[in-house]
C-alpha cells in the first residue's frame, strides 16, 4: 500500500464524519420543527401521556380549531398581512426617491445627510419606542394601524441599499432622460426603479418577513383585538392558561411560522444572496 | 449585568458555531445547501415562533429533551426555572436563532478567499490548521468584524425570546436591559426612569459601534 492511497482512505472516513456531523446538525434545527407540527395533530391525553410518543396516532385537528376558537385569527392573519404590506411597500416608495437624491442629486450637505442616515441605522425600535409612544398617544394614534406602519415608514436601510444600488447606475443615464424631457418623478419610478428591480424586491421580503414577525412594536404599541396581530395573539396563547395543552400552542405556532418558512423556501436563493451582500 | 453575560455568551457562541459551519459548508452539492438552508431557517422564522418552539422542547415534564435525557438515565435540569441555568437556556436558544446568520456571512466572506492561496499553502505542506490560521483568518477578518458587530448590536437589544421564555425570571435572572425598560414603562409605570434607561442603552450601543468600528479600521491599516 503506498501512502497515497492510505491518505485517499484517511480523507474517505474524514468525509463520512463530516456528512455525519453535518446530517446531526440539520436533525438540531429540523427536529424542532417536526416536534412542533406532530405535537400540533396531537389530542390533550396524547400530550399528558407520561413517556410520549413522538408521532400522533393521527391527524386530530381539534388543536386548530382550539385556536381559532380562543382568538379572532382571520382578523389577526388580515392585520398582521395589511401591516407588513403596507410597511413594505411604503418604504420602497420612499427610499427610492432618498436613495435617489443620495446618489444622483447634487445638493449642500449630502455627505451630511448621508452620514444621518447611516447614524439612524444604529437606533433600533427599543429605543425609539418610549419618545414614540408618547407622541402617538399625545395626537391618540396609539391603538391603531398607523401607529403599527407609519413609524417604519421611511427605513434607513432600505434608503442605503437603494443609494448604493444606484451608485452603480451611470449618470449618462439620467441625464439622456432629462434630455428627453422626463421629469424626476418619472426618472425616479419609471426609469431607475425597474432598473434597481433585484435590490427593490429585496428590501421589500425583507422588511415583510420583519415585520410579519415582529412582535415589539405591536405589543407596545396595541392593546385592543381590532389592531392586534398574529405574533401576539400566538403569544398570547401560551399566557391565557393554556396550562398544559401544548397542542394548541403548537398549532398557532404552525400557523405563524409555516408562511414565513413557505416564504423562505420560495425564495431562500434571493433572501441568501441577499443577506450575504450585507443587507 | 445579565446583558453582557447573555451578549458574551450569545456573540461567542453563534459566532465560533457560524464559522466553523461555514468552514465545513464551503463546498459545492446538495447536501451542503440543504444543510445551510436548515439553519438558515431559524434567522428567518419569528422569535415568537422559536421561543414557544423551546419553551415545549425544553418543558421540565412532558418535553421531548427532557424526555431523552430521563430515557439516558439522567434526571433533567429545570432548563427555564433554575435562575443559574435560565440565563445560559435563553442564550442557546438565541444561538440557534441567529447562528445561521453568521454562517451565511461567513460563507460569503470564504468565497472570497482566493483558491490558489490555499493550494500554494497546501503545497508547501502547511496542515488544515495551519492553512486556516494563515491563510483564511487573516483574510476572514474584516467579516468577523462584522459578525461581531452585527450580533453584538442584535443581541444587546434581545426581548421577545425573554418576554415569551422567562419573562425576566426566574427571580429576575433573565431580566436584560430591554426587557428591564419594558417592565418599567408598562409594569410599574414609571416612564421617566425608562426614558433614562433608553437614553443610557443608547449610548452604549453607540459607543459599542464606534469601538467596533474603530478596531476594524486598525486591523485593516495594520
Amino acid at each position: 500500500m503506498t501512502p497515497r492511497t492510505v491518505i485517499g482512505w484517511k480523507g474517505a472516513v474524514g468525509e463520512i464524519a463530516l456528512h455525519f456531523g453535518l446530517g446531526l446538525v440539520a436533525l438540531v434545527w429540523l427536529l424542532p420543527y417536526a416536534w412542533m407540527v406532530a405535537t400540533s395533530f396531537k389530542t390533550l391525553p396524547e400530550i399528558l401521556q407520561a413517556p410520549s410518543y413522538p408521532l400522533p396516532s393521527g391527524l386530530d385537528f381539534e388543536a386548530y380549531a382550539a385556536v381559532l376558537g380562543a382568538m379572532p385569527l382571520g382578523r389577526y392573519f388580515w392585520n398582521t398581512a395589511v401591516m407588513a404590506l403596507a410597511i413594505a411597500l411604503l418604504q420602497m416608495a420612499v427610499a427610492l426617491p432618498a436613495g435617489y437624491a443620495l446618489a444622483k442629486l447634487r445638493f449642500v450637505g449630502r455627505p451630511l445627510a448621508f452620514g444621518l442616515v447611516i447614524a439612524t441605522l444604529l437606533i433600533p425600535a427599543q429605543v425609539r419606542f418610549v419618545p414614540v409612544f408618547a407622541l402617538l398617544a399625545e395626537v391618540r394614534l396609539v391603538n391603531t394601524m398607523a401607529a403599527l406602519v407609519l413609524p417604519f415608514g421611511v427605513s434607513a436601510l432600505g434608503t442605503f441599499l437603494v443609494r448604493q444600488a444606484l451608485l452603480s447606475v451611470p449618470d449618462s443615464i439620467v441625464e439622456a432622460a432629462r434630455l428627453d424631457g422626463a421629469g424626476e418623478l418619472r426618472i425616479i419610478y419609471g426609469l431607475l426603479g425597474p432598473m434597481i428591480a433585484p435590490t427593490l424586491v429585496a428590501l421589500f421580503l425583507f422588511s415583510f418577513v420583519f415585520h410579519w414577525n415582529d412582535y415589539f412594536w405591536p405589543l407596545v404599541m396595541t392593546t385592543n383585538d381590532t389592531v392586534r396581530t398574529l405574533p401576539l395573539g400566538i403569544a398570547l396563547l401560551r399566557e391565557q392558561g393554556t396550562g398544559v395543552r401544548w397542542h394548541i400552542v403548537m398549532a398557532g405556532n404552525v400557523l405563524l411560522s409555516l408562511p414565513v418558512l413557505a416564504v423562505f423556501a420560495a425564495t431562500q436563493r434571493y433572501l441568501l444572496r441577499a443577506v450575504a451582500s450585507g443587507a | 449585568m445579565t446583558t453582557l453575560l447573555f451578549s458574551a455568551v450569545v456573540v461567542a457562541g453563534s459566532m465560533s458555531l457560524g464559522l466553523l459551519l461555514a468552514l465545513a459548508l464551503n463546498r459545492a452539492g446538495h447536501f451542503a445547501a440543504f444543510v445551510r438552508s436548515a439553519v438558515f431557517s431559524a434567522y428567518v422564522v419569528s422569535w415568537v415562533s422559536v421561543a414557544l418552539l423551546w419553551l415545549w422542547v425544553l418543558d421540565a415534564d412532558a418535553g421531548a429533551l427532557s424526555a431523552l435525557v430521563r430515557q439516558s438515565g439522567l434526571v433533567p435540569r429545570n432548563w427555564l426555572g433554575d435562575p443559574e441555568v435560565a440565563i445560559y437556556t435563553v442564550a442557546l436558544v438565541t444561538i440557534w436563532k441567529i447562528a445561521g446568520y453568521s454562517l451565511v456571512i461567513f460563507l460569503a466572506g470564504l468565497q472570497d478567499v482566493p483558491r490558489e492561496l490555499q493550494e500554494a499553502a497546501a503545497l508547501d505542506g502547511a496542515g488544515a490548521f495551519r492553512r486556516f490560521l494563515h491563510v483564511t483568518w487573516p483574510l476572514l477578518r474584516p467579516t468577523a468584524a462584522f459578525v461581531a458587530t452585527t450580533s453584538l448590536i442584535l443581541s444587546f437589544q434581545v426581548f421577545d425570546v425573554v418576554r415569551v421564555m422567562t419573562q425576566g425570571g426566574p427571580i429576575r435572572s433573565t431580566t436584560v436591559f430591554v426587557y428591564a425598560i419594558y417592565e418599567d414603562i408598562f409594569m410599574n409605570l414609571r416612564v421617566g426612569r425608562a426614558s433614562a434607561q433608553v437614553v443610557v442603552f443608547f449610548v452604549f450601543l453607540l459607543g459599542l459601534t464606534a469601538l467596533q468600528l474603530w478596531a476594524w479600521r486598525q486591523r485593516e491599516a495594520a
